[in-house]
């Protein structure tokens, strides 16, 4: 397997706080990387360092290197835009455009060229049944987005996110908001991305990272404490502190 | 006050006031060449303010990334907004009418008024645009769309609502000031439409102010005067209506019902 995603000792400040500190992590293709860790400990700000995310908020500074692919994506004149096409993100409150269905799937393919109206109708029927929306959205693709509930607009969001057929999906505790069915749904369409996508997730649940990733990487005050397949973090983790964490002893 | 003015006002209205010159040095006749010269001057005064207050206010809330910058331009813009309309008429006079050479015109009446209107354009469009959640601009931002992408086709419809609301009620205020026009375009009469924007024009609210004040006979063209007042009312009120009813037009749009 190669790595897909390379972080080399980044290190990231808001102004003159560091949330992340030399943190260094290999993400393999197609595979799930849980992120973990206690609340304000650098997950958000770490994943959107993934896709330059973080770039819009001012006064920020990063340091150290993410290579996709093996290619830098902080080099000089690389294209955020393009980074972000490959590079698609769900975050943690769902976000649907005040727009129809429709409209949002294929916003994200009209900004990125597609102007065919076959084409367009075709990608929005596939990535709609690809994050398993299709069957209860079919009949109301016209209809607002704001309409639908909680769970069916973040798969929403997630079809939003395929669309534009990325190669890494990044996800900010997608579930966090919602019930135990949609999550339940959330977490089974995260099992048949994986096929196609790298995806990395932030949870706060601890059960969740261990049903759906293969890797878990735990977190605590911006730095990177240990990462290991999901299994040996859960069954035999390698310090005291990620044992007393997944554990639920603190946190 | 209102009441008072229908009262006064109310037996001067007819199809003929509205479409007719004045007679006999405007103690009789219409009003038609003054709405004629309102309408222009609200229309060139957007024409000057719109875009230039749009853009700015785009500039300062989506794109400024130098805070001494933002500031110092946020800083004029609230000191404009408290000037009197006086002092921008002759801020007008000097500037446009007298060393720009645009004499007392339409396009010298409009960009005074444009001036004028524009902190409040300025101010509103950015309030408009602040209420757009930065949930949307993350998520257009994060399927690859670029800043620009993102402002035209997911922010500003957004603050679109809001943002027209603002232009109204600014146009509206715009249409009932004297001050702003007296010495920069406004004529105490005309005996001919306007035909180019380096011609005078007659107003509503200076005919009104002339009528009453500098007339010959000041006490029985009280019902013009106050006929006059109920149309530059009207159409002040339509003004700030259509405003509204657009935000509501677009607030419904926007939630989808
Ligand atoms: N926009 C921001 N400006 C300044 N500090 C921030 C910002 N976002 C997050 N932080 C700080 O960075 C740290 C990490 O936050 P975050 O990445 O959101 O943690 P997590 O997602 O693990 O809860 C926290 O101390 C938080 O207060
Ligand atoms: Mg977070």
């Amino acid at each position: 397997m190669n790595d897909k995603v390379i972080i080399n000792d980044l290190t990231f400040y808001y102004g003159n706080n560091s949330a992340v500190k030399n943190v260094n992590i290999r993400v393999q293709e197609n595979s799930v990387l849980a992120l973990i860790g206690p609340s304000g400990c650098g997950k958000s700000t770490l994943i959107r360092c993934i896709n330059r995310m973080n770039d819009i908020i001012p006064a920020t500074r990063t340091e150290g290197d993410i290579l996709i692919d093996g290619g830098s994506i902080y080099a000089d004149k690389y294209n955020v835009s393009d980074l972000r096409r490959r590079v698609g993100m769900v975050f943690q409150k769902s976000n649907p455009f005040p727009k129809s269905v429709f409209e949002n799937i294929a916003y994200g393919l009209k900004i990125n060229g597609i102007k065919n109206k076959y084409d367009i109708e075709t990608r929005v029927e596939k990535s709609l049944k690809g994050a398993a929306l299709w069957d209860e959205v079919k009949d109301r693709l016209d209809d607002s987005a704001l309409g639908l509930s909680g769970g069916q607009q973040q798969r929403l969001c997630i079809a939003r996110t395929i669309a534009i057929e990325p190669e890494i999906i990044l996800m900010d505790e997608p579930a966090s908001a919602l019930d135990p069915i949609s999550t339940q749904k959330i977490e089974e369409l995260i099992q048949d991305l994986k096929a196609k996508y790298t995806i990395i997730i932030v949870t706060h649940n601890m059960q969740q990272a261990a049903r759906i990733s293969d890797f878990t990487a735990f977190m605590y005050m911006g730095n990177l404490i240990e990462i290991n397949n999901t299994e040996a973090i859960f069954t035999k983790p390698g310090l005291e502190m990620t044992e007393n964490y997944v554990t639920g002893k603190f946190g | 006050m209102l009441g008072y003015i229908v009262k006064t006002g109310f037996s001067a209205l007819s199809w003929e006031f509205l479409t007719t010159f004045p007679k006999d040095s405007m103690t009789k006749g219409g009003i038609f060449p003054a709405i004629i010269g309102t309408l222009y001057l609200i229309i060139g005064s957007s024409i000057v303010s719109i875009p230039v207050g749009i853009i700015t206010a785009i500039y300062l809330t989506e794109y400024a990334s130098n805070e001494k910058i933002v500031r110092l331009i946020r800083l004029g813009v609230s000191n404009l907004a408290g000037i009197p309309s006086v002092v921008f008429g002759l801020f007008g006079l000097s500037l446009f009418v007298i060393f720009l050479k645009f004499g007392t015109s339409i396009l010298a009446g409009s960009l005074t008024l444009g001036v004028l209107n524009l902190p409040v354009i300025i101010r509103s469009t950015e309030e408009a645009l602040m209420t757009v959640p930065k949930t949307f601009r993350e998520a257009s931002l994060s399927l690859g769309a670029t800043r620009w992408q993102t402002i035209y086709r997911i922010v500003l419809p957004g603050a679109l609502p809001g943002i027209l609301t603002g232009v109204m009620l600014s146009l509206g205020r715009a249409a009932g000031e004297t001050a702003p026009i007296m010495f920069t375009a406004a004529a105490f009469f005309t005996p001919d439409l306007p035909t180019s924007i380096f011609h005078e024009v007659m107003a509503l609210p200076y005919h009104i102010y002339v009528m009453a004040t500098a007339g010959t006979k000041i006490l029985e063209t009280r019902p013009l005067q106050y006929g006059t007042a109920i149309i530059l009312i009207t159409l002040v009120l339509i003004l700030n209506m259509t405003g509204l009813i657009l935000r509501y037009r677009f607030r419904k749009k926007l939630k989808g019902i």
